[in-house]
């Protein structure tokens, strides 16, 4: 048991990486990660909502009927998601100005609602607990790792620290969105060679 | 699995409690933090408002808003005041044409109507491009000089402001929102001294 908890922890953050490996939020993926602290940013927000709807939704899934699953849990999951926009906008409103344009489109992101289907109507409120922070890490890390090697190339800056003069003329095409398919197939690429290796 | 009711009332039934329950936390939630939210919007606003001041003041300009309606337009004003006298004026503006629409701008004008400083304060700009809008580089292109002048554009149209890199729409809207905070600033000192005539 002990082993399981452990493997359900760690299964989304290389194994089953949501965006490596299970190519699930590719619209926030691409479309957020032009710095690493965007990707950071929308990483854990994601993370947040990702334990909370995981929770709600193991909490739930035996009165839900089977054939109406979906529906229900898009609503809790949509109205998880507002809840914590309108508590982090009143009462945490420098990180709600830093990380609030990431919140609405996080209703969205399949992550969420692949979880919870595939994971937290199967499982208990701990064991899906566990899985979210997995897959939040795991998303978390691949959106870092995108929009860090998308600024480095694309503005010549790392979180926000440029490491080039005023005078550099970075690669532009990285840090729009042309640059973002290319940025991702590359680390695709090396991530799966890596992940090859290893098994 | 436990015996789900799969009939139609059943699913019926639980669609409603979710429907329902869910609804009525979004209302109670709404109804707690719609007051702390406006108040952190106002204090962001007042914050930023001391930000762009550039002349000396020693009053809270926000406290002091002042919002002149004409025909269809509305200006909405700030002014700084030193000992009472009025030293600056800051202007609430926005602009259409930006890259990801609508941007807002706090814009401080002096006497003599050259910028003191401005701020957007909401925007949708490509992050990494057009979010560069409020760094230190564009600003001072911007700050002392003087709107409704040839020089008060981006040089791709003649005037003499150095375009942010791969945001040359968004520097464009920039200069939109001052220009309508100068006219509506113009226009607001004509009418002082047309009152006090």
């Amino acid at each position: 048991m002990k082993n399981n908890s452990l493997e359900n922890l760690t299964r989304g953050i290389l194994r089953e990486n949501p965006t490596f490996v299970m190519m699930l939020g590719m619209c926030p993926t691409l479309g957020v990660t032009t710095s690493a602290l965007n990707g950071l940013g929308m990483g854990l927000a994601t993370l947040l909502v990702l334990m909370i709807s995981n929770m709600l939704i193991s909490g739930v899934k035996n009165y839900i009927p089977d054939v109406v699953r979906i529906p229900c849990y898009i609503v809790i999951i949509a109205s998880c998601v507002t809840v914590i926009e309108m508590l982090m906008a009143a009462y945490l409103p420098e990180l709600y100005a830093a990380l609030g344009i990431f919140i609405p489109l996080i209703v969205v992101n399949c992550i969420i609602l692949g979880r919870a289907e595939a994971f937290a109507a199967h499982n208990n409120i701990w064991q899906s607990l566990l899985d979210a922070i997995g897959m939040g890490l795991g998303f978390t890390l691949s959106l870092t790792i995108l929009g860090l090697v998308r600024e480095l190339l694309g503005s010549y800056a790392a979180f926000g620290y440029p490491l080039a003069g005023e005078e550099a003329t970075p690669l532009l095409l990285f840090i729009m969105p042309p640059g973002a398919f290319l940025a991702l197939a590359g680390l695709m690429l090396i991530f799966n060679k890596l992940r090859g290796q290893k098994s | 699995m436990t015996a789900k009711a799969n009939k139609l009332s059943g699913i019926i039934i639980a669609m409603l409690i979710v429907a329902f329950c869910s609804a009525t936390l979004i209302g109670i939630v709404r109804n707690i933090t719609s007051e702390p939210i406006q108040k952190a919007q106002n204090k962001m606003i007042a914050d930023s408002i001391k930000e762009v001041v550039s002349s000396d003041f020693d009053n809270d300009p926000y406290a002091e808003k002042i919002v002149i309606r004409q025909g269809k337009e509305s200006f909405t004003l700030y002014p700084a005041r030193q000992d009472g006298h009025v030293t600056s004026l800051v202007m609430k503006s926005f602009s259409n044409k930006g890259y990801g629409g609508r941007i807002d701008v706090l814009v401080n004008f002096l006497p003599d109507g050259t910028i003191g400083g401005y701020k957007v304060i909401q925007h949708k700009e490509t992050p990494g491009l057009g979010s560069k809008v409020n760094d230190e580089s564009f600003k001072k292109g911007i700050i002392g000089k003087k709107p409704s002048t040839q020089a008060f554009k981006v040089k791709q149209d003649g005037g003499e402001v150095d375009a942010i890199t791969g945001a040359t729409i968004t520097s464009r809207a920039l200069i939109d929102a001052v220009q309508k905070a100068y006219d509506g600033y113009q226009k607001f000192n004509a009418g002082i001294s047309h009152e006090e005539q």
